[in-house]
This record gives structure tokens, sequence and C-alpha cells, in this order.
């Protein structure tokens, strides 16, 4: 990909010491950037990158990496942790990327929502609750958007297991 | 609604543009603050909805009476099954909620079951309507994950079958938008163009839809013999029929009565809402990510960047318009551009040999074996890649832990973003252009629920 970042980043894994960018520990996947803001700093650095020309929130989505023992890539003082969600943000002004992976723990899955800064993330999150089940503070319809409102469960989670319809043999109604 | 100059154009003004330079912080800002106050999202549940429904008196705020009222899921117009929440005062929508996920099929989840070979199988699935870019953004991610570069060759059978999609895409588009406002007989045309080209690209996947022709590592096949004549011969018809689109609907003044001034969008509304393609671009803004930010070898052909001037409705259908034609140039431009050579990587870990190895090669025969039963393995890591699609920015976020399965794989719909632009573009607007304000926007539920 013709990031603009490209050229500046060695592409694999972060340096032992983590690189700070916004104040943030930051790493580069593929040469694409990545920022790993804690919890309680998210909001307002979004808030803070809108500001710096990244004024679009292309896309906002929950990962689950309950049973994933492989390297996660993340830097040096932030802490693994099962849920992340995972920001997109584009600046058009200089044509590029950056992307947020804020750490969720399994035992308190609510981050602040973003809705107040990008009115558009709104069903974004909405679906993230309904798939991982992490709960958006401040969000102004924290409802199930695409299972139906009384669904038990949230899908995407791991233990989540994929459903299978049992399939019921019967005999056949006999024409006799 | 407001008249504008009635003089017939094929073609969107183009100015003035308001590129990203032009747009400043503060009106950002100053539109979500507007989004936020308007309100023009309906927000209640199902149950209240239902208590809600029918009269309700005026408030002592001194708002007038107000209705909810429910359209869809199986209105004509709400392209498959959008449902949509309205609350009426009189003929005009106050406030909207589109309820989406009676097409939701966990296609995410079922992403994470099938190999990185499957994939393309199963994404090609959501935007139906365009289902090449889907198989094209999961493949670039994969390649991205696994650091390969496809051949030349592949890389413009790509762009050449994407613009064939895009032209299928936006035909169908043509078709409904004019079946959508009464203009039925478009509905014909513009089938009938789309079948034609729906028949090229089953000339070179096999399907007319759902393709699973671009895979990772290159695409399925080479493009067959006489392909080329068959294109030029229905790339040579079309000018004469978009002429004829032109004269049926472009021209027309109850056509333009009917969409001009209706569902009008600021570029900033418009950012503010993440919304992307046709939409953010019938603002006057324009990006572009095949022109901004180039993938495949968009950099290698002369096209341009259609963008409206009013956000209207009209602004929508004649954008597309346009980029049908500035999609043929394209196409032409591939078939003049396209150099020889592999359409697929050779590389025995990513893709399968050749039919003619596997006979005369025991190796082969095991390669071929492993693809497709285990799969490849991927390299851990994340990638977020995304392309230009009929409906906007469409992209794929794929997280590897190393095996032949993604940990996540999941797709930022173009249709699902730009469907949360509803209800802004609905308020205050009559109930009868709820339905032209739903067609413009061309949202494709497959890709909207997935």
């Amino acid at each position: 990909m013709s990031e603009a970042t490209a050229a500046d980043a060695p592409a694999g894994e972060p340096a032992a010491p983590a690189e700070l960018m916004f104040g943030v520990p930051v790493t580069r996947s593929r040469g694409q950037v990545v920022l790993h803001p804690d919890r309680a700093a998210y909001p307002g650095l979004v808030r803070e990158l809108r500001a710096a020309g990244y004024w679009v929130c292309v896309d906002l989505c929950g990962v689950d990496h309950l049973g994933n023992a492989a390297d996660r890539g993340l830097p040096a003082g932030v802490d693994p942790q099962r849920f992340e969600v995972v920001v997109n943000l584009l600046n058009h002004r200089e044509p590029g990327r950056i992307r947020l992976r804020v750490q969720v723990p399994e035992d308190d899955p609510v981050v602040e929502s973003l809705v107040p800064v990008h009115p558009g993330i709104e069903n974004h999150e909405r679906e993230t609750w309904d798939m991982f089940g992490i709960r958006f503070d401040g969000h102004p319809d924290p409802t199930r958007i695409l299972l139906p409102e009384d669904w038990d469960g949230h899908p995407l989670r791991k233990d989540d297991p994929a459903g299978r319809i049992p399939v019921q043999f019967k005999a056949a109604p006999s024409a006799r | 609604m407001t008249t504008l100059d009635p003089a017939p154009t094929t073609t969107p003004a183009a100015s003035p543009v308001v590129g990203p330079s032009a747009v400043e912080l503060h009106v950002l800002e100053d539109a979500v603050t507007r989004l936020h106050d308007d309100g023009a999202v309906l927000r209640l549940g199902e149950a209240e909805a239902e208590e809600r429904s029918g009269y309700q008196p005026p408030t002592e705020e001194g708002v007038g009476e107000r209705m909810i009222m429910n359209m869809g899921p199986q209105h004509p117009s709400t392209h498959g099954v959008l449902r949509l929440v309205l609350e009426l005062d009189g003929e005009q929508v106050t406030r909207s909620k589109p309820v989406i996920g009676y097409l939701h099929t966990g296609m995410e989840k079922t992403g994470e079951q099938l190999t990185y070979l499957q994939g393309p199988t199963n994404v090609t699935r959501m935007d139906y309507a365009a289902p090449l870019f889907n198989e094209l953004v999961f493949s670039m991610a994969t390649e991205t994950l696994l650091g390969v570069e496809v051949p030349e060759r592949a890389q413009w059978i790509r762009m050449l079958m994407c613009e064939l999609n895009r032209l299928s895409s936006h035909m169908l588009f043509m078709a409904t938008n004019g079946m959508d406002l009464g203009a039925v007989g478009m509905m014909i045309y513009g089938w009938r163009e789309r079948e034609e080209l729906l028949r090229l690209l089953e000339m070179v996947t096999g399907l007319r839809m759902n393709h699973n022709y671009i895979r990772p590592g290159g695409v399925a096949a080479d493009l067959p013999d006489g392909f080329a004549e068959r294109l030029d011969a229905v790339l040579d018809t079309l000018p004469d029929r978009l002429e004829e689109f032109d004269t049926l609907m472009t021209g027309q003044p109850i056509w333009r009565d009917r969409l001009q001034g209706v569902g009008v969008i600021t570029a900033e509304e418009a950012l503010a809402l993440g919304a992307t393609g046709p939409i953010l671009r019938s603002t006057g803004y324009a990006w572009d990510l095949r022109r901004d930010m180039p993938y495949l070898r968009y950099d290698d052909v002369d096209f341009d960047v259609v963008v409206g001037s009013y956000g209207d409705c009209f602004d929508r259908y004649a954008i597309r318009l346009a980029e049908i034609r500035e999609s043929i140039r394209i196409v032409r431009q591939c078939m003049d551009k396209m150099p020889s050579g592999d359409y697929r990587l050779q590389d025995k870990k990513v893709t399968p040999p050749p039919r003619a190895r596997i006979d005369e090669s025991m190796e082969a025969l095991i390669h071929h074996f492993k693809i497709f039963t285990e799969g490849f393995k991927v390299p851990e890591g994340e990638v977020y890649v995304a392309v230009e699609s009929p409906r906007g920015e469409l992209g794929c976020y794929l997280v590897s832990d190393g095996s032949s399965h993604p940990v996540r794989m999941h797709i930022r719909g173009p249709s699902f973003a730009n469907l949360h632009t509803l209800p802004h573009l609905m308020k205050d607007s009559l109930i009868a252009d709820t339905v032209a304000i739903i067609s413009s926007v061309d949202p494709i539920m497959g890709d909207v629920d997935r």
C-alpha cells in the first residue's frame, strides 16, 4: 500500500522502548501507523487528531483476542486485553490513515463514545455493542442494530460459538 | 423544492470544487454541532415505537401533532429489506430511523471460520451489486499481510474488471432510481445495459454475480479469447444509450423537479457523518480514493473525479451517470495498456500450481492439495486496506495470528456508513421525497447488514 508513512516505517516489529506520536505509543503494522492510546486518553486523542487533519472517522470495529496466543504487535507498556476497539481515521489534506487500537478489558468492557466528535460513527458503535458487548459511554442510542432487541449474547465474541441449526432427520410422512 | 437552472447538463457543474484544503476545522466542528442539534435521528425502541404509533397529540412544548409510521422492510422502494421508522408532521418527515439487520447473516463470523483462500467467496456476497470490489479489498488486505505483490497484468485485469463492475453497479442504480421515481421505462433500460455488462463479467469469471474471481495472489483466470471484441462491442453501444438516458431523465423537467433541491447535504455534514463516494462528491467535495490514495494502477490511467455542486439527489444521480462515462474511459485505457504476463502470482505457498504441472509433478499435486485443504498461513499482524467502490470507501480490516484463518475479518461497508446520512437527508422533506432520497443513497442491504 502506498501509505504516506511507508517511507519512514521499518515494516514489522516495533522498537523496544515505545516510540511516541501525539503523546501515545505508536507502532507500524505493514507500514500503517497504529496508535495505542489507553481508554482514558482515547476520545481526547481523537479530537486532537481531528485538529491535526484526521477529520474523517472512517471505521470503528471491535476485535476479540480470546485465545489469540500470537504476537499482537503491541508496544512496550501497553497491556494486552481481551478486547480491542479499532478506529480508523483518514486525513484528507495529506492523504494518509492512522489507526487507533484501544485495549478494553473483559471485566469492564466500556469505552467512551466518539459520537460527540464524529456523529457518523453512531452505527458502528451500535454494531460493536451488538457484536462484542462493548459498551460506549455517552452513546445516544446504545441499542442493538443488526440483531433483534431480545437477542441473547454477542455473536462475534470468540466464546459465542458459530451457530448451527441442528438438522432433524425425521421420517418423511409416508404416502401409504 | 428549489428549482435550479433548467438547462440540461450531462455532467454536474464542476465548480466550485471544494477540495480538502478548502474545508476549515471550525466549519467541520460547526457541522458536528448542527447535526447534534438538529436531532434528525429518531431513537426509539421497538416497543416504544409500537406504543406511539399513529396520531400523537400536540405536546406542551407547542410542537404540532406527530405520527410515527413504519415504512418497509418489504416496501418496493426500500432496496431490499431496509425499514424506516418515520416521525411525521403531516406530510413532513421530522425525524427518522433506519432499522436494519433483516439481511444479517453473520458474514464476519463466517469469515473467521474460512481460510484466506475461501475468504473471497464469503465477502463477495456482501455488496452483491459490486461483488468484485469486495473480493478486491479482501485480497489486497491479505496480500498486504503476506507482503506479496501481484503481477502487473493481474493488477490491470483487476482494475478492468472492477471498472466493468462499477458500470454494472451504476446501471443498476440508474434502473432502480428511475423505477423509484416513476420512470418505469428506465428500469428496463438500466437492466438491459447491466445485463450486457454482466454477460461480459460472466464470460471472464463464469458467473454473473458472486464471482470469486479476484483472489489473494491475483485473479482466477486470464481474460478469455475474444473478450476484447465483445467488450468493444458493448462499450461502443454504451455512449448512445447514455444519450438516451439523458433524453429520458437528465433534461426532463419532471425528473429535475423531482430531484433538484431534495435531500440536500453539505460537504462538512457529509464528512462529519463519514459519508463517502457519490454522496460526498455530490457536495462538490472532490475525494476519490482512486485518485487521492491510488491503488492498483490508477496512477497510470487518465480519468476525472466528477463532483456535483448542490449536494442534492439530482447531483447524486448526475454524478453516477458521469462516472459511467469515466469508467468507460478507464476500461478502454486498461485494454490498451494491459501488459502480457502472469495473471496470478507464481508462489506455491499462496496460489495453486497451474493445472498442467499437477499431472507431471508430485510436489505440485501436494501443494495443490494443501492449499485447498489447509489454506496458506499468513504472518501475524493487522492491516486496513480500502478501495473506492461504487458506493464509497470499502475497507477491509484483517487481524492474523499466523494461521490460515483470520482472527478478525471486518468489512467497512460504504452502504452501512452512508445509511447514517438518511435521517439527516430526510429531515423536513416530504414523505414522497423519502423514496427519492433512499434511492439516491443507493444502499445495498447485503453490504449494510453483512
